[in-house]
């Protein structure tokens, strides 16, 4: 057994996840999402790692997560903010926000600030426009921002008065799931069966066609 | 006084700050609309929904209840929910799903039960954190009331709830690149036909996708019946629905109106509503339905607030969402920014799509610099005209998604509207808003 680089914690919630779907495949995004929970970007130890849960090669597992703006296929701060310029959040000033926020992090858009704490970009509309300007810090919103409150955010963060309300990297990082069937495959299958033939018995006293 | 007379058929829990609970949604009436339909037939509870002609809320306007007959014909099929909402300045479903998810779930478990889907997917777009949390932990709470899992309520019927985490693509919300999300693979809209997932979905197999606000109407129909429903609105446009005003108001945010009864003035000036325009400025523009849809002028602002209506004046409804633009704003800078978005979400599998949007992009931003030339009005049109062949409403399509052809929508528009204001920033080399 060679080294693992994902977490047993991750390891254990990804076979959570794999269980959801009917091929593991589907299950690839979810994963992403954790392992950047826990690097908060997509390492290629842990791309290498999701391929082999669901049974893809590395490369298909990096250009599936490379079409996805939320997956990092590079590192990127402990604080990732996204600044909306799109049209909702132009027409209230999202612009003059933008340009403001890359002057006081001292970070051009789609940079990160050489301590490694924020990372900032433009992003497009991330509905919530009845509050804009918005901007997401680890996708949890802030919104009706001025320069003013941009930059009491931003020593929030930095003083850690954010550390409940924004946790670090990975949308599913407060996501747990209970419950569910809970019942086996052949059960399962059993009664899709059931249905269907239901179903089949229905359509044909009902004068449906099938199709 | 129709502006607010209407019932809220999806924003009745609101006001109550735990919304969300399970608690709030049984004390407020919550999945009663699910036993009723459970004592039903699934055909019943079909036949209730082709009644109320719901139409789809999620940008396509397609009937709900059709799409579900295309179904009934064949055996197990999927239930996809499509939470991706990314059409720039809509934000309802957002609420929803953050503030009802309970209705969303139990509106999932009727739907589910009609065409008796054995399993349904929720896909959450990825940027909605807290939404992925309200959800998976409404749904926790119903797996454990026994609303959804195994023989609800005592019923027979069984079926899973999975939500699924999007990790942000605005080309997802087109519901067969949905489907090839879901799978796991990036986001490319498929060919068609086959038009409808019903014959091919996920997994190949049939499958009904449908809007989480129209999902959300379901409880509310099963519980007052579809006459309550019809009564509101007229025409093809029944019921009520979430309008997400944005831009140039006093009061942004999202409104549940009734359909038709209300129109774009009650929308952006109603006092209960947007409150106006700040300044008392004048509407310059509006863009009703996402930004994929044509503009409308001040002199459209009587229009009442249906399908049909704003289909018949060269537009849509869409996503449900109102931008409304003042007499400060600039509209090379709006058309500009429109037209980035695009080329930054397209998918990249058609040309005229994938280079169309940059070549446009590149246009609009020097003639808003100020090295804009007098020929590249025309030339606008010539590269909007190879996305949309004659630049009319609806496009004509030239790629395998409708995302290609709405791009000209917001060009065409400005400088149909506004040609003098693009000729001013090729003459003066710059904008005249600074």
């Amino acid at each position: 057994m060679t080294e693992r680089h994902l977490s047993a914690e991750v390891r254990a919630r990804a076979a959570e996840l794999l269980e959801l779907y009917p091929h593991p495949r589907s299950a690839l995004i979810p994963i992403c999402h954790l392992a950047q929970e826990q690097d908060g970007w997509l390492r290629p130890e842990a791309i290498a790692e999701i391929a082999e849960l669901v049974g893809l090669a590395p490369a298909e597992v990096l250009g599936t997560a490379s079409f996805y703006d939320m997956l990092h296929t590079e590192p990127v701060g402990r604080y990732l903010v996204s600044v909306c310029t799109n049209i909702a959040c132009l027409l209230r000033g999202a612009y003059e926000l933008l340009e403001h926020a890359e002057e006081h992090l001292d970070v051009r858009a789609g940079g990160t600030t050489a301590d490694g704490v924020f990372t900032l970009e433009e992003a497009e509309c991330l509905a919530d426009c009845g509050r804009a300007p918005v901007c997401q810090v680890n996708h949890r919103f802030f919104g009706d921002l001025t320069a003013q409150s941009f930059d009491t955010l931003v020593d929030s963060l930095r003083a850690g008065r954010h550390d409940a309300d924004v946790p670090p990297h990975g949308t599913l990082i407060r996501v747990r799931r209970q419950g569910g069937l809970r019942v086996d495959g052949d059960t399962v299958a059993g009664e899709r069966a059931a249905m269907a033939a239901a179903i089949a018995q229905r359509a044909g006293s009902g004068g449906a066609a099938s199709s | 006084m129709t502006v607010t007379d209407a019932p809220r058929i999806v924003t009745s829990r609101l006001e109550w700050s735990d919304s969300y609970s399970l608690d709030r949604y049984l004390d407020t009436g919550g999945y009663e609309g699910l036993r009723k339909a459970l004592s039903m037939t699934p055909e019943e509870v079909a036949a209730q929904t082709d009644a109320v002609s719901l139409l789809g809320r999620g940008g396509a306007g397609f009937p709900a209840g059709r799409k579900w007959s295309m179904l009934r014909k064949g055996p197990v099929p999927y239930l996809v929910v499509n939470g991706d909402e990314s059409e720039p300045a809509t934000f309802k479903d957002h609420l929803l799903i953050e503030r009802d998810p309970h209705q969303l779930l139990e509106g999932i478990v009727i739907c589910a039960y009609a065409i008796q889907a054995a399993r349904a997917f929720l896909y959450v777009r990825g940027e909605f954190a807290l939404g992925l949390e309200r959800v998976q932990s409404a749904l926790n709470e119903a797996y454990e009331y026994g609303a959804v899992g195994r023989d609800i309520f005592g019923s027979g019927f069984s079926l899973d709830v999975v939500v699924h985490p999007g990790a942000g693509a605005y080309i997802c919300g087109e519901e067969t690149a949905l489907l090839e999300s879901l799978e796991g693979k990036r986001g490319f809209p498929r060919i068609k036909p086959p038009y409808f997932p019903a014959a091919i979905g996920l997994y190949g197999e049939p499958t009904v996708v449908n809007n989480v606000e129209t999902l959300s109407n379901l409880p509310w129909v099963m519980v007052h019946g579809a006459e309550a429903f019809t009564a509101l609105g007229a025409g093809r446009s029944t019921g009520t629905r979430l309008f997400a005003l944005a831009g140039h108001v006093e009061k942004p945010g999202v409104y549940e109106v009734e359909m038709v009864k209300t129109t774009f003035r009650d929308l952006v000036f109603d006092a209960s509503l947007g409150g106006g325009v700040p300044g008392g400025r004048a509407v310059k523009a509006i863009i009703p339905g996402g930004v994929s849809a044509p503009w409308f002028g001040p002199e459209h602002l009587d229009l009442p607030l249906g399908q049909d209506e704003v289909a018949e004046q060269g537009s849509m409804l869409g996503s449900g969402s109102v931008v409304v633009m003042d007499d400060t704003t600039c509209v090379v800078r709006a058309a500009w920014r429109i037209t980035r978005f695009f080329r930054r979400e397209s998918c990249g599998q058609c040309t005229p799509c994938r280079e169309g949007s940059g070549w446009l992009e590149r246009i609009l931003r020097r003639i808003e610099d100020g090295s804009g030339r007098h020929s590249d009005l025309d030339l606008l049109m010539d590269v909007c005209d190879n996305l949309a062949p004659g630049v009319s409403w609806p496009p004509q399509q030239t790629t395998i998604c409708v995302l290609g052809p709405s791009i000209p929508s917001s060009i065409a528009s400005g400088i149909r509207m506004f040609r003098d204001e693009f000729l001013v920033h090729v003459k003066d080399g710059g904008c005249p808003y600074g």
